[in-house]
Parts: C-alpha cells; sequence; structure tokens
C-alpha cells in the first residue's frame, strides 16, 4: 500500500490559552509559543505507519509512507521528524502561512496525488489552530474518491478498508475500496485500533504514537525531501473564507471555592437558582 | 436570490435536534439577507418526518428521495445538497459528525468557501459576518465568504433549537442526480450505536462530566449522580482513552460541545482542549481534589474535595432536596 500523509505544524495546543489578540483585532498573535506537529497529524502518521507494515516488525516498510507538508522552508523540521518515524519520502510545498487555507491546500494535494498515485491519504481529521476540520472532505470531492473521517479504527483489507468512524451516537463502519481518503480521531492510536493485512490479529501496538529511535534521526538526513512550489501544485488558489478581524473569547469572571456539600447545595439553590 | 437552505439531519426516521438549531440560524439569516429559507431533506423515504419539517415556517421543504440515500454517505449525499444549493445565497447545517463530514465536501463540490461551527451571525448591510472559535475556544475569528452559495455550519450550543410555527410549508420535490466514482467504492457496513436513556448530551440542561479520577466506579458514581438530576453524562477525552466510558461522551474541541444551565465537572483537570467544549456553560461546578486544578479558572463553584466521599454525600443530599 503507498500512502500519502499530510502534516501541519501549529502553535503549541497545551498553550492554546497564550494566543493573544492585539486591540485592534487584526490577527491571533501565536508569539512565545513553540510550533508543534498538529496532534491529529501525528495521528495520521502512525496509522500510515501501521497499515504498513507487520506490527511484529515495524522497521520493515511493506509499502511506502511519503509525508507532505505546506510551509515555510522551518516547517522541513516537520518532515524530518516523520522520516525519522518511518516514513520514506518527504514532499514540502513551499508557501507562507498566509497564502494557505483548506482549500488551497486541497487543491495543492489533489495534484501531488496525480503525481504520486497513492492508495490512500491520510490526514487528521481537523487541525487544533483553525478548528476547521475540512482538507479530507474537500480533497475526497475534488478527487471523486470515497472517505472516511474522524476513523477510530482502520482494518486493511484485500483492495480496501473497513473504517469505524466515531460519530455522536456510536461508531459508524464503512466499507471503503482503494484509492480513499481517511481522516482519522483520537482514539486511531489505541493498541488495537489499526491493523494492515499483514499484522497478526492478536497484535497489540503501544499505546499512542511511536517514537524516533537516534540512529533513525540521523539516516532521516540522508531521506529524500523534495521542494515543490505552491503556485505549480495550486495555481489560482485564492482563499474564498476572509477573516474580517479576530476577538477574545469573553471572560469567565473568577468565581468561589465552597466549603462544603451543603454550602454547594444552598448556592446553587439560592444563588444561581440553577436547581 | 437570497434566500437561505437548512439541511435537515435526519436518522432512524426521526429529524434530530440538531436541525432545529440550525433553522434558528436560517430564521436569522433570512431576516438579515430580506429573503427566505426552505429546508432540504433527504434518505429513501422521508415521508414520516416532512410533517414535521413542515411546520418550521420554511419557505418550502425541498426533498430528494432515493434508494441510495437510505444510509448517509457524504458521497451519495453530497451531489444531491450541491445540486439543491445551487439557487440559494447561504447552505447551513449543524456542526454534527453528518454536518462536518458533508459540508465540505459539498463546498468543495460548489467551489465554495465553508465557514465551521460558526457561533454567532453577524452582517454588514446585506453581507453575513460569521463569528467562529479557533485554537480551542481561545480566539473568536469573524469571517466572510467569497463565493455564489456560502456554506455555514453552526455550533448546536450557540443556537437555541427553533419551534414550529405551526406552518404547512409545501414540499417540492427533486430530482436525484448520479453520484460520482467515488460513490460506488463506499460501503455501508453497520452503526454500533450506543444506547443511551439519558438526555441528549448536546441538549441537555443539566451535565455531569467525569475525569480519569473516577477510574472504574465512572458509571457506578456518576449514574446515581445523573439520575437525581435528570442530567446527560460527559466525560474528558482521559475518561474516554483510558476506556472508563464510552468514547462518544468525550466533551471537548474534538468531542461535543455543550452549554448546559448547569455543568459538573468532577475530577476533571481542566484541560485547554476539555475547557473548549464546556466554557459556555451558565453556572460551572467543579469538584476536584487538587485546588490548584485549571477547571477552578472557569468554575462558578468549587469544591475542593475527594470526589469519592463528595460525590455520594452531594447525590443523597440532592435526592432529599428534591423529595422535599
Amino acid at each position: 500500500m503507498k500512502v500519502l500523509v499530510a502534516l501541519k505544524r501549529v502553535a503549541d495546543p497545551d498553550n492554546a490559552n497564550k494566543v493573544k489578540i492585539p486591540a485592534d483585532g487584526s490577527k491571533i498573535d501565536t508569539t512565545g509559543l513553540e510550533w508543534k506537529p498538529n496532534p491529529f497529524d501525528e495521528y495520521a502518521l502512525e496509522t500510515a505507519l501501521r497499515l504498513t507494515e507487520n506490527g511484529k516488525t515495524p522497521k520493515v516498510r511493506a509499502g511506502e509512507v511519503v509525508v507532505v507538508t505546506f510551509g515555510p522552508p522551518e516547517t522541513e523540521t516537520t518532515l524530518r521528524s516523520a522520516l525519522a518515524t518511518g516514513a520514506d519520502r518527504a514532499i514540502r510545498v513551499n508557501a507562507t502561512d498566509e497564502q494557505l487555507d483548506g482549500m488551497t491546500v486541497a487543491l495543492g494535494l489533489k495534484k501531488l496525488v496525480e503525481t504520486e498515485q497513492p492508495d490512500l491519504v491520510l490526514v487528521g481529521k481537523q487541525a487544533v489552530d483553525g478548528d476547521t476540520n475540512q482538507v479530507a472532505q474537500l480533497l475526497a470531492e475534488l478527487l471523486d474518491w470515497p472517505q472516511a473521517t474522524f476513523a477510530a479504527t482502520i482494518r486493511e483489507e484485500a483492495g480496501g478498508l473497513v473504517v469505524g468512524r466515531e460519530v455522536d451516537d456510536g461508531v459508524l463502519s464503512v466499507r471503503l475500496k482503494f484509492p480513499a481518503v481517511v481522516s482519522v480521531d483520537l482514539r486511531i492510536v489505541a493498541p488495537r485500533s489499526v491493523f494492515s493485512l499483514h499484522t497478526d490479529p492478536a497484535h497489540k501496538y503501544n499505546e499512542g504514537v511511536r517514537f524516533a529511535p537516534l540512529p533513525a534521526i540521523m539516516q532521516a538526513r540522508k531521506k529524500p525531501l523534495e521542494t515543490k512550489q505552491l503556485a505549480d501544485v495550486a495555481p489560482g488558489a485564492r482563499a474564498k473564507v476572509t477573516y474580517v478581524s479576530f476577538e477574545a473569547p469573553p471572560k469567565r469572571k473568577a468565581g468561589v471555592k465552597i466549603a462544603d456539600v451543603d454550602a454547594l447545595l444552598d448556592k446553587l439553590k439560592n444563588e444561581a437558582k440553577a436547581l | 436570490m437570497a434566500n437561505v437552505l437548512v439541511l435537515a439531519e435526519i436518522s432512524g426516521g426521526k429529524v434530530k435536534k440538531t436541525t432545529h438549531s440550525a433553522v434558528t440560524f436560517a430564521r436569522k439569516a433570512a431576516a438579515l439577507l430580506g429573503g427566505s429559507y426552505s429546508i432540504l431533506a433527504l434518505g429513501s423515504d422521508v415521508s414520516a418526518v416532512l410533517g414535521e419539517l413542515a411546520a418550521l415556517g420554511a419557505d418550502k421543504v425541498l426533498v430528494a428521495e432515493a434508494p441510495t440515500l437510505e444510509h448517509y454517505l457524504a458521497e451519495h449525499y453530497a451531489p444531491v445538497v450541491a445540486a439543491a444549493a445551487g439557487s440559494f445565497r447561504v447552505l447551513v447545517a449543524t456542526a454534527s459528525a453528518f454536518g462536518k463530514d458533508l459540508l465540505p465536501r459539498v463546498a468543495a463540490r460548489l467551489d465554495a468557501g465553508y465557514a465551521a461551527d460558526v457561533t454567532e451571525l453577524l452582517s454588514e448591510g446585506t453581507s453575513l459576518r460569521y463569528k467562529r472559535p479557533m485554537f480551542a475556544g481561545n480566539a473568536f475569528g469573524i469571517c466572510r465568504i467569497e463565493s455564489a452559495v456560502e456554506v455555514v455550519s453552526v455550533r448546536q450550543s450557540a443556537f437555541t433549537a427553533a419551534e414550529p410555527t405551526g406552518s404547512s410549508s409545501p414540499v417540492e420535490r427533486l430530482a436525484v442526480p448520479a453520484a460520482g466514482a467515488g460513490a460506488s467504492r463506499i460501503e455501508w457496513v453497520n452503526l454500533e450505536q450506543v444506547k443511551n436513556e439519558r438526555p441528549e448530551l448536546t441538549e441537555a440542561r443539566v451535565v455531569v462530566s467525569g475525569g480519569r479520577a473516577l477510574k472504574e466506579q465512572f458509571y457506578e458514581l456518576l449514574n446515581p449522580f445523573a439520575d437525581v438530576l435528570g442530567a446527560a453524562i460527559g466525560a474528558s477525552r482521559a475518561a474516554c482513552d483510558n476506556g472508563y466510558c464510552a468514547p462518544d461522551l468525550q466533551v471537548g474541541q474534538t468531542g461535543k460541545v455543550v452549554a448546559p444551565a448547569l455543568y459538573f465537572a468532577v475530577g476533571i483537570s481542566g484541560a485547554i482542549q476539555h475547557l473548549a467544549g464546556m466554557k459556555s456553560s451558565k453556572i460551572i461546578v467543579a469538584i476536584n481534589k487538587d485546588g490548584d486544578a485549571p477547571i477552578f479558572q472557569v468554575a462558578d463553584y468549587g469544591l475542593v474535595g475527594d470526589l469519592f466521599k463528595v460525590l455520594p454525600e452531594l447525590t443523597t443530599k440532592l435526592r432529599a432536596l428534591k423529595d422535599a
């Protein structure tokens, strides 16, 4: 199986409450926050690795994993770390952050898919900065491919996948034939969430994503990383959603600490009138 | 034409309440645009829900029926929705798993811009502006969409469910266009539905959420507490990931977003991702043994204590209060 994984870096999501909005509302200022891989995209990479291996021999790829990112030269860090984790090749589409939105990325990915011809495109279900949750769906429509979003489980079968999608009232299973687009949810990295045809159905992965051992980090420097230009892969792409201004969320007033259950019930009943 | 199309969410032969939130948005948008709103229903046979949809005050109820639309699959639904939406200014559905999965696909088909999870509708003249949360709700962006059709998903908790107006909107049947090649490569297998006797998490007046601290006693402790309050049960990601409760209970940036009148966070520390899903609740109560937990910064009432003692006591005393 050949898998194309799209990766994005985001301002440290665990410190997202430290973003600042200047008084004129002109931007979301993430100064001081470290760049981190988008967590859902890390899960997508882990999923791609699990799908292209026998779980018992994770250093041997049964297939190919190509990772892609869109951004300025410093986003190559994201790609190098994906290569160290086990991806085979990387492509960076050179662009400034301002040039990129979901549709532009989807158009660019479409072009890359036409060249690379993967069986599967894997992405995280949403980037935790813009929180839009759209690239998989946009790309699937542009390619006229089937989509399975919010994947919590994936089982490979001949010529396709059975995907368990996390929906509002449970898990919805769909069967896809390649080529297809899948976006992954949180629980895709649970120990028994992903099985390739090569992996023993009794196999248990470690919880979460794998980390690159030091020698792999050294070797990753020699793996191929190709650069393309946004104008070549997404010519004429123009954002259709324009942000006029930004605001900080309303602040909740600091509450009070309550001594015991009786006092809490009194407050809820008589002050908040919530009971 | 400056009209609005609401995409109804129909599941198990019923109109989901998400639809009513989208109708509330549509009423506001239609008023700002000086137009009307219609409702679109898809399925293999939607006759059972037409009465309910026709009573929501829409200009028309548009119906597309075909055997291929029996189970929701974006590949089959997107061409129908896109064809229907082409003559409208705005297409809206609620940002449920259904809306989030389908609307971007429809937007791509219409070459339209998509604003996700909108919490407020604004305007400048007759041009609409959409306010939406970003960075786990730590910032809001106000955007406009520059395409012939504007595709919008709305956050259910930010738009109260529309009440029926007693109308009986005319029903118009639509042709179902052929689906693309992608549709022939996907098949609906089954829905493992989580049985739930409680109110829907996203609609409940009271939500009690538990965190990792509850461990294997998650349901044992929360069920009686929720029962006495008539509450829905929610959970933190950590509780779901550890298997203490069902994943569909997760409240947060990537789970469900709730804004009940009363929210209890029990044994939840208050990670940014969780706060994103419940910060708009009217009254927040936190019970946690760590007095420095971030949850106390958003809680109206904080009780520092051992939840294994506090929760049973609270349950018993609440029951006594209710029975009194």
